[in-house]
């Protein structure tokens, strides 16, 4: 294999000269859309971690689908939206404190992840494969998980596109929204659909464990830039996009494993980001040195 | 196979010894991670553990030494930088992402410079390897978990007053800043040592599940403590059968087990009134 050069061209052409890259790509691309797009509201709504907790669920869905030979989204999707609407049906009546709340999300967590390992066992499936949903991979994706994503990410983009408005309407003012006649329990509910809908696809890039990159630390980072919705959402796509791109041309050129660079370049833009704002508040006058760091999320 | 030829096989007994140790101090240390709400401290040291303990491979060193190391430094750091506060939850899940990203880097890097290892090193941080414990894992696994015990029920009274009531404690002259370093060193010894007994992964599973059923069983803090360490200690000893017999994953079994304790205890809150508590 050849490595890359500074002729970008040349790189592009060197990339995608393998059928499974050129599925890599596309599947990447799409997922990026999707996770950047739902990843903007997610950050918005302060959900990261139930978006944490339903790739957590994929886990043994992706498992046990290999196990009855059927493709692994179709499992991801399942678990994943099982979960989002046992995560909606059980926020009804949750009224225990935060403590008990987070105890219940631990234990399903734990027992999930457990399942997974077990459905693994069952099918006597290799490490590599069980490193595949937990941490990413771009090799295997095949054309019919490419077809499934593409059909995947179309269903979650056109909801977002057709209820966007509503949503950031909802969650800004929940209750002048729902005096003006939105269902925002129902809002709240389709949501998580669309969240584990691209839990589900994102999960083939960069894993389970490593959902954050590409499902949180753009949004994160979008609204540690901008305020505006429209201009946030664009950039929180414009910046998964580039970071699956970039991880995944690393990842291919230098053959190590994918989620390690998606991982690391959504981290460091995050922290540079945030640096960038703290520095400025700094100059600003507005001195916070311990809160600066956690400040800004709230 | 009867229970004697069980008995009779070194690494069932180092199993049974070891993961008893493990599970009572991760019962107990549990409890107040769960009384003081750091579920999700734990879930952090969880990956931070994986990362450590393949980073200890990797650097030649002893995985046990990687374990402890990084859990017990990044539970100081936590400790010494972070405050309790809402809307954290974005930064720490990037960090820790990123944490585990390193993770997937030394084990790649790990299992290619090693031409015998295939990768299962990783999994069996990730699960768990109870059954598969070397001679050094069980003595320093069982001294460890005592010891554990033994400083957490020494401290139980301070630590619940702290837990309770911070600002009365304080004034009455409890060391809170100290108290709340110390627990968090057990946490991360605890969770080093459950890295062995079901994986970084599974953590929740020994530390979080039981002293939340605990805590649905009893509102009285020492019951409470006691019925944690003894629910974690039968998760895993009857995990252990179990897969010793059936022969799938321990650490399927004991999260499993203790996932249906949860679950039994949740049901019987809404059954039972409130007051035979």
């Amino acid at each position: 294999m050849q490595g890359p050069s500074w002729d970008l061209v040349a790189d592009v052409q060197l990339l995608l000269q393998f059928h499974f890259m050129q599925n890599a790509f596309v599947a990447g691309t799409l997922v990026a859309l999707l996770a950047g797009a739902a990843g903007y509201f997610v950050v918005l709504r302060g959900q990261s971690f139930a978006a944490h907790m339903l790739s957590q669920v994929g886990f043994p869905g992706a498992a046990g689908a290999v196990l009855v030979h059927v493709a692994p989204v179709f499992g991801l999707v399942a678990f994943c939206v099982a979960a989002a609407l046992g995560i909606g049906w059980v926020g009804r009546n949750v009224d225990a404190g935060h403590r008990a709340e987070s105890a219940a999300v631990g234990s399903i967590l734990a027992f999930s992840l457990g399942l997974g390992l077990l459905f693994f066992r069952l099918y006597a499936g290799s490490a590599a494969g069980i490193y595949g949903f937990l941490f990413g991979t771009i090799l295997g994706i095949s054309d019919r998980d490419v077809q499934l994503t593409f059909v995947v990410a179309l269903l979650g983009l056109g909801a977002l596109a057709i209820f966007g408005r509503r949503l950031v309407f909802a969650t800004v003012d929940p209750d002048v929204a729902e005096a003006r006649g939105v269902n925002v329990r129902l809002l709240s509910i389709g949501f998580l659909v669309i969240v584990a809908l691209s839990v589900a696809i994102t999960v083939q890039i960069v894993g389970t464990l490593l959902i954050f990159a590409l499902l949180v630390a753009p949004g994160a980072s979008a609204l540690q830039l901008t305020a505006r919705p429209v201009r946030a959402l664009a950039l929180s796509v414009l910046l998964s996009l580039g970071f699956t791109w970039l991880g995944v041309a690393l990842a291919y050129f230098s053959d190590l494993p994918v989620g390690f660079f998606i991982s690391t370049v959504s981290f460091v833009a995050y922290v540079a980001i945030r640096a960038v704002k703290g520095a400025s508040a700094i100059r600003r006058g507005n001195f916070q040195l311990r809160g600066a760091w956690f400040a800004a999320e709230a | 196979m009867s229970i004697g030829q069980m008995l009779a096989l070194d690494f069932m007994r180092n199993a049974f010894v070891t993961g008893g140790c493990i599970a009572l101090a991760a019962g107990l240390v549990g409890y107040f991670v769960v009384l003081r709400n750091e579920v999700f401290t734990s879930d952090a040291l969880g990956h931070v553990a994986f990362t450590g303990s393949l980073g200890g491979l990797l650097a030649g060193l002893n995985l046990l030494a990687g374990v402890f190391g990084s859990c017990i430094a990044v539970a100081l750091a936590i400790g010494t930088f972070g405050g309790r506060g809402r809307g954290r939850d974005v930064a720490i899940g990037t960090i820790f992402a990123w944490v585990l990203g390193i993770g997937v880097l030394f084990l790649s890097v790990y299992t290619s410079a090693q031409s015998g290892a295939t990768g299962s090193v990783g999994i069996s941080v990730l699960f768990g390897s109870i059954l598969g414990l070397q001679p050094i894992q069980v003595v320093v696994g069982s001294i460890i978990g005592i010891a554990t015990c033994a400083v957490t029920l020494l401290v139980a009274r301070p630590l619940l007053f702290v837990s309770l009531d911070p600002d009365v404690a304080l004034a009455r002259g409890v060391p809170t800043r100290a108290l709340t370093a110390l627990f968090l060193v057990l946490v991360a010894v605890t969770v080093a040592e459950s890295v062995q007994a079901v994986g970084a992964l599974l953590i929740f599973g020994l530390m979080v599940t039981p002293a939340a059923v605990a805590q649905n069983l009893s509102a009285r803090p020492w019951l409470g403590m006691a019925l944690s360490a003894l629910i974690a200690f039968a998760a895993v000893w009857i995990g252990l059968v179990l897969s010793f017999y059936i022969s799938y994953p321990a650490s399927f079994f004991i999260t499993a087990l203790a996932f249906a304790a949860y679950l039994v205890s949740q049901l019987g809150r809404r059954v039972l009134p409130a007051a035979s508590r």
